[in-house]
């Protein structure tokens, strides 16, 4: 069966954290993990962004298990769109993107654009002065 | 004017300067050598600044970023019954109704008055540049010379008169960077400053900004031929807050905002290439302008002050959350530092991101060279000098006009 990949963001409640959801995910689901973006911490509100690679049926039934454990998630369904043409490489969008997706090339100093890294948090979409970079929908 | 301090080589009976017109004349022939102000560091490096102030006769310089202060004059031509404008819109942006009849001054940062800050003044000019028609409506109290009380029709570059861009402030010497050491987000001219000195922000394109590459502008003042928007343009005037007195470093160059050019030129050849509208989230707009100016190697100083690089030119981080009274420096640095993506500040590693786009100020630079190699751009000469003293008064708050 051909392999999947899905970008996901858990958020923990306070007493959730010490469950160890990643390792279910690996030892129970055989999925590769990528973390992306981690802020947890002991009686707050947690969030945790991944990138979750396995069969379907085993990423269905890792949503499942986190339905089970009422942690909520939210599955990435809309991507950055970065209009290249009309982009002037100012580079004030690198200034606020938290992953590092977005970065000027220290040599030619063009805007670089690594989708795999974007955590679709739409930053980027109100500090780029020339509204060159929109929400899919 | 221009001091053309003559430099002599030693031991060397000729002289090493070349006026403006020898220069001139060398384009005309297509014999000039034209380098880029990043071009020109390799090669005073290899051949020594003398050989290459004989070698070299123009170094062009560029820089593409945002410029508040600017703006353009429009006149729009009379219509039939004409009407004194004294209230205008362009795409429901306000332009300035206190010149004569059917003059008008549109500022780049006017926001629209029905989509606020999705639209400015400097849309208007983008927009007028790229050849499409703005829905003018004006109003006026109606004269007996002017009986026209209200007007709305459509204007373009094609249908309008006189349309020049007047940029009261443009290409900044130097600039600050700024960082934000609150707990809040800061929305600011310098960008989106993230909390506890989450980023700093900086705006230069450094060894190749124009203003840097001529210190003491020895060669760049009143009636200097810039490129502006991608269309030839002038140095009217220094530009507004222009600051000759800031601090300079031990090689001439200001560490901070120091020079400033009021520039001109015809919007109607301007390519929006090199004009662009921005907007600054929760600031407002703001024009993307390019510039770029020709740099005549006279002699060995100019040479010397062309090939600055990124590593001799300094500014300050400020804290731009401190809006009462002087904003604190956190840190001074080159701008080779604020390229390198990061800056240590008291041991957190602090990330840097640029507003200022290097790569069309390259674009810039390139495209003059090109132009003055093929001739189709002649230097000139200042026919008046830029102030070398001078800093901006503060505004204060005075109980009456006696003090």
């Amino acid at each position: 069966m051909a392999e999947k990949k899905i970008k996901i963001t858990l958020y923990y409640s306070g007493n959730q954290v010490t469950k160890p959801i990643t390792y279910h995910f690996v030892k129970d689901y055989d999925l590769m993990i990528n973390i992306l973006h981690a802020d947890i911490g002991l009686n707050s509100v947690g969030r945790l962004t991944v990138d979750l690679i396995g069969e379907e049926k085993n990423l269905e039934a890792a949503l499942k298990f986190l339905d089970e454990e009422n942690i909520e998630y939210k599955l990435f369904s809309k991507s950055i769109i970065w209009q290249e043409e009309g982009c002037v490489h100012c580079g004030a969008c690198t200034a606020v993107c938290p992953s590092g997706a977005l970065k000027m090339d220290p040599v030619d100093w063009t805007l670089t654009f690594d989708k795999e890294k974007c955590l679709v948090c739409e930053f980027c979409v109100k500090a780029c002065p020339l509204k060159v970079m929109n929400v899919s929908i | 004017m221009v001091n053309p301090t003559h430099v002599e080589t030693k031991g060397d009976d000729t002289m090493s300067y070349k006026s403006f017109d020898e220069i001139n004349e060398k384009i005309k022939e297509g014999s000039a050598v034209v380098v880029t102000a990043e071009e020109i560091t390799a090669i005073v490096a290899k051949k020594g600044a003398a050989q290459a102030a004989k070698e070299v006769d123009v170094v062009t310089t560029g820089t593409f970023g945002p410029m508040c202060s600017s703006g353009m004059f429009i006149n729009f031509g009379h219509s039939d019954p004409p009407i004194r404008m004294s209230k205008i819109w362009l795409n429901d942006v306000p332009a300035y109704g206190g010149l004569a009849a059917v003059d008008t001054y549109i500022g780049a940062t006017e926001l629209s008055e029905t989509k606020g800050m999705e639209y400015g003044g400097a849309h208007v000019i983008e927009e007028l540049i790229a050849g499409r028609s703005v829905k003018l409506h004006a109003q006026s109290y109606g004269t007996d010379c002017y009986p026209r009380k209200e007007i709305t029709t459509w204007v373009n570059k094609e249908n309008i008169n006189q349309a020049y861009l007047y940029n009261p402030r443009n290409a900044y010497q130097n600039y600050a960077a700024a960082s934000n050491t609150s707990d809040k987000i800061l929305y600011t001219y310098m960008g989106t400053l993230l909390p506890k000195m989450g980023n700093i922000t900086y705006t230069t394109s450094g060894q190749l900004s124009p203003l840097l590459n001529d210190p003491f502008l020895r060669t760049i003042g009143i009636g200097t031929r810039i490129f502006l928007g991608g269309a030839e343009g002038y140095i009217a005037w220094e530009g507004t807050q222009h600051n000759p007195d800031q601090k300079r470093g031990e090689n001439g160059v200001p560490i901070g905002l120091a020079a400033s050019l009021a520039v001109i030129g015809d919007m109607k050849k301007m390519d929006t290439r090199y004009i662009r509208a921005g907007i600054f989230e929760k600031y407002g707009i703001t024009l993307f302008v390019g510039i770029g100016i020709p740099i005549p190697i006279l002699d060995e100083d100019m040479v010397l002050k062309t090939a600055v690089t990124d590593s001799d030119i300094y500014t300050n981080i400020f804290d731009y959350s401190v809006s009462d009274g002087p904003r604190p420096i956190l840190k001074k640095v080159s701008y080779a530092e604020l390229r390198s993506g990061s800056v240590n500040i008291n041991g957190n590693t602090v990330p840097t991101a640029p507003l200022s786009s290097m790569k069309m100020a390259r674009e810039i630079a390139q495209k003059l060279k090109r132009q003055i190699l093929q001739g189709e751009f002649l230097l000139s000469q200042p026919v008046a000098s830029l102030p070398l003293e001078g800093s901006p008064n503060r505004l204060e708050i005075r109980e009456n006009g006696n003090g």
